[in-house]
């Protein structure tokens, strides 16, 4: 069952205008973002994943041109004036960047960047500000919350500094949350601390979490459902568990095939042979057909949509995997004949 | 056991930090500390630690790029702390490295052909510019790169050709020994895997030895046979890779494996996790006795006092730490720490 989304995005697409020629990032796109949940958007660089989200939060760069719907709650975010934008980012919606010092003044002190969010958009007096500010840094983690609120962004740890910034974008108490790779820079123990505190603010405050990554890793640990994006498009999206299990799309399940693990001895992983495809002049029919080892004629000519393959499970593929035992090569060469 | 190839003896790399005012005194920071450890021929080590850890300057230190401040570096009986500049050169023709950030480290003004043969030239003077050009041909070909890329440039290249480059490069003048400093960190997933198979292919055909230092345990785990342990720039394990991974010993060790993020969302969700608190401190003033001691889950008070020696723990296998046993038990039973930490 589906309740109205959070987030829509409907046949969205942004395109950069450059000297080569129009580079497009993303293309008829939809997506949704059910409240409370965490979706994971999946892929590798140039895939659109990120493109897509600062598109949502109006952070693109002047050569590109959105189309299509972005609807928070019902609003279409595309064609707010800076101002209007502005003052839903931050109350109904943040976002969390892999850099912290992104968000961070380097020149003023931590207490100051966020008491003055809340006096602005939640309109506290300086005194309730203060304290707040102060109760959000013990809610993250901070240890000795009392001396570091005094202290500037450059006096903290890089895993530290990732915990403000998730404290600064929790402030409002937004419904939406989407991080950009925010464990990517940081090391492994101090990434397992930072999705442990995601996993438990969410749990407790009912937002709704994207996380863009490529680390299925990652999204493993903390996602409900995941969207695969490739060349500017969703190519299989699924609920975790599911996509796992079972990939249903070519691409999905070359990429598992490709990531050595932590926890198995392997001798050897599979690399997807190839490269990511031109974005200017995309291939034609499906874009992952030129290193599919599945392809077919009509991969070549015509472009999968992304359609509904099993019971809330979609994949953009003319053979899709979809049988009980999909995933697994007796299978996959049994759908391709 | 294989013959050794290399051995790194009490290797301390020490960095001088300059005051924060020309008057007060300067730090030290003790990058890579009282490291030691052989390396047999054909094998791949697997340096692993976290950033700041020390890896890279070990890796550094090693070949002596960085040049270490106290212990030897014995290759092929001589260390190589003690070899004139000529001698030295003449060494590196052995001595090998691929770094991390592929495109950075090609030179832009060279062509993807200069930039493969410029070790030549350094190592092996002698050679005449056709036979630098068939060498130049042969490794190209031997990393997967088409002979036409030899005349263009390297930022028309992708990052996972770039690393080609610098593959072709680092096995031109037909090393021993390669160390390959996060090689595949900063390339995408599907690339990565392209590129560790060239690289463990390339190992068996060349019968090279290969230090593969990464932070990312997947990697390590699918490249290595011995896997050694880095904190705050010390060996706290060293061991046959099938040991490490499965029966960590020390509790840093631990910590490190169950944070590794694993692409399974049934295990992912059910394992128990060693999670440590707080940050790694600060290398200019590393915490006394063990270094880990601060962030340990069974640290007791003899674990800030005496900096625990690496013992063997298995065969070939060694640990350095105190409570080894008790470690390990923990690790086995999945259960609490059964001491009280000490704070």
């Amino acid at each position: 069952m589906r309740d109205a989304p959070l987030l829509a995005l409907r046949d969205y697409a942004i395109s950069f205008a450059t000297p080569d020629g129009t580079v497009r990032a993303v293309n008829g796109l939809d997506l949704g973002v059910q409240p409370g949940e965490v979706l994971a958007v999946v892929g590798e660089s140039g895939s659109g994943k990120s493109q897509t989200f600062n598109g949502v939060f109006g952070l693109l760069a002047r050569n590109a041109t959105t189309s299509g719907e972005a609807k928070l709650e019902g609003r279409d975010l595309l064609g707010l004036s800076p101002r209007m934008l502005d003052q839903i980012r931050g109350r109904d919606m943040a976002m969390v960047f892999q850099d912290p010092m992104t968000a961070l003044n380097p020149a003023m002190k931590i207490r100051k960047q966020l008491a003055e969010t809340l006096t602005v958009h939640r309109g506290l007096s300086r005194r309730e500000a203060n304290a707040e500010a102060l109760a959000i840094m013990k809610r993250v983690g901070i240890p000795e919350a009392e001396r570091r609120i005094e202290q500037y962004p450059h006096q903290l740890s890089g895993g530290m500094r990732q915990r403000v910034v998730i404290a600064m974008a929790l402030l409002c108490r937004p419904k939406l949350i989407v991080a950009d790779e925010p464990t990517t820079a940081l090391d492994v123990t101090i990434q397992a601390q930072i999705l442990d505190l995601f996993r438990d603010l969410i749990a407790e405050s009912g937002t709704a979490l994207v996380l863009i990554t490529h680390d299925l890793g990652v999204v493993a640990g903390i996602a409900d459902r995941v969207a695969v994006m490739y060349a500017g498009r969703i190519v299989e999206e699924a609920e975790a568990s599911e996509l796992f299990a079972r990939p249903a799309m070519p691409y999905t399940a070359a990429l598992m095939r490709s990531i050595p693990r932590p926890d198995q001895d392997v001798e050897a992983v599979e690399p997807i042979p190839g490269r990511p495809p031109d974005l200017i002049r995309p291939p034609t029919g499906c874009p992952f057909h030129p290193r599919c080892r599945f392809v077919e004629d009509r991969c070549r000519r015509e472009r999968p949509p992304l359609a509904e393959v099993a019971p809330g499970r979609q994949a953009a593929c003319w053979f899709p995997f979809i049988d009980e035992t999909a995933g697994t090569e007796a299978a996959q060469e049994a759908a391709h004949g | 056991m294989a013959e050794t190839l290399l051995s790194v003896e009490h290797l301390s790399t020490i960095f001088e930090l300059p005051g924060r005012t020309p008057f007060s005194a300067s730090h030290e920071l003790k990058a890579v500390n009282d490291v030691s450890f052989d390396l047999a021929k054909g094998e791949t080590l697997g340096i692993v630690g976290e950033s700041g850890c020390g890896k890279s300057t070990l890796g550094r230190s090693i070949l002596r790029l960085i040049e270490p401040t106290e212990g030897r570096i014995v290759w092929q009986g001589h260390n190589l702390r003690d070899l004139s500049p000529r001698d030295m050169r003449k060494a590196r023709r052995d001595l090998s490295i691929i770094f991390q950030d592929p495109i950075a480290s090609l030179d832009p003004r060279m062509t993807v052909a200069d930039i493969i043969a410029e070790p030549l030239r350094v190592s092996n003077p002698e050679l005449s510019r056709k036979e630098r050009r068939e060498r130049v041909q042969t490794v190209m070909e031997e990393v997967g790169l088409a002979p036409q890329m030899a005349n263009r440039y390297p930022h028309e290249f992708s990052g996972g050709q770039a690393q080609r480059i610098g593959i072709a490069r680092a096995i031109v003048t037909e090393p021993k020994l390669i160390v390959c400093d996060e090689p595949v960190s900063a390339l995408d997933v599907s690339i990565q895997a392209q590129i560790v198979s060239l690289l463990k292919r390339l190992k068996k055909r060349l019968g090279l030895t290969l230090i593969f230092i990464s932070h990312d345990l997947s990697v390590v785990r699918l490249v290595s046979d011995r896997i050694l342990v880095l904190y705050l720039g010390r060996i706290v394990e060293l061991g046959p890779r099938r040991e490490v991974f499965a029966n960590p010993v020390h509790p840093y060790t631990q910590a490190l494996l169950s944070a590794a993020p694993i692409p399974d969302p049934k295990i992912a969700r059910q394992r128990g996790r060693i999670v440590i608190k707080g940050d790694p401190p600060s290398p200019v003033n590393p915490p006394s006795g063990c270094v880990f001691h601060t962030r340990c889950p069974i640290a007791r008070e003899a674990c800030a006092e005496t900096v625990p020696p690496l013992d063997p723990v298995a065969p070939d296998h060694r640990a350095a730490c105190l409570f080894a046993e008790e470690a390990m038990r923990m690790a086995q039973s999945g259960s609490e720490p059964e001491a009280q930490p000490s704070r």
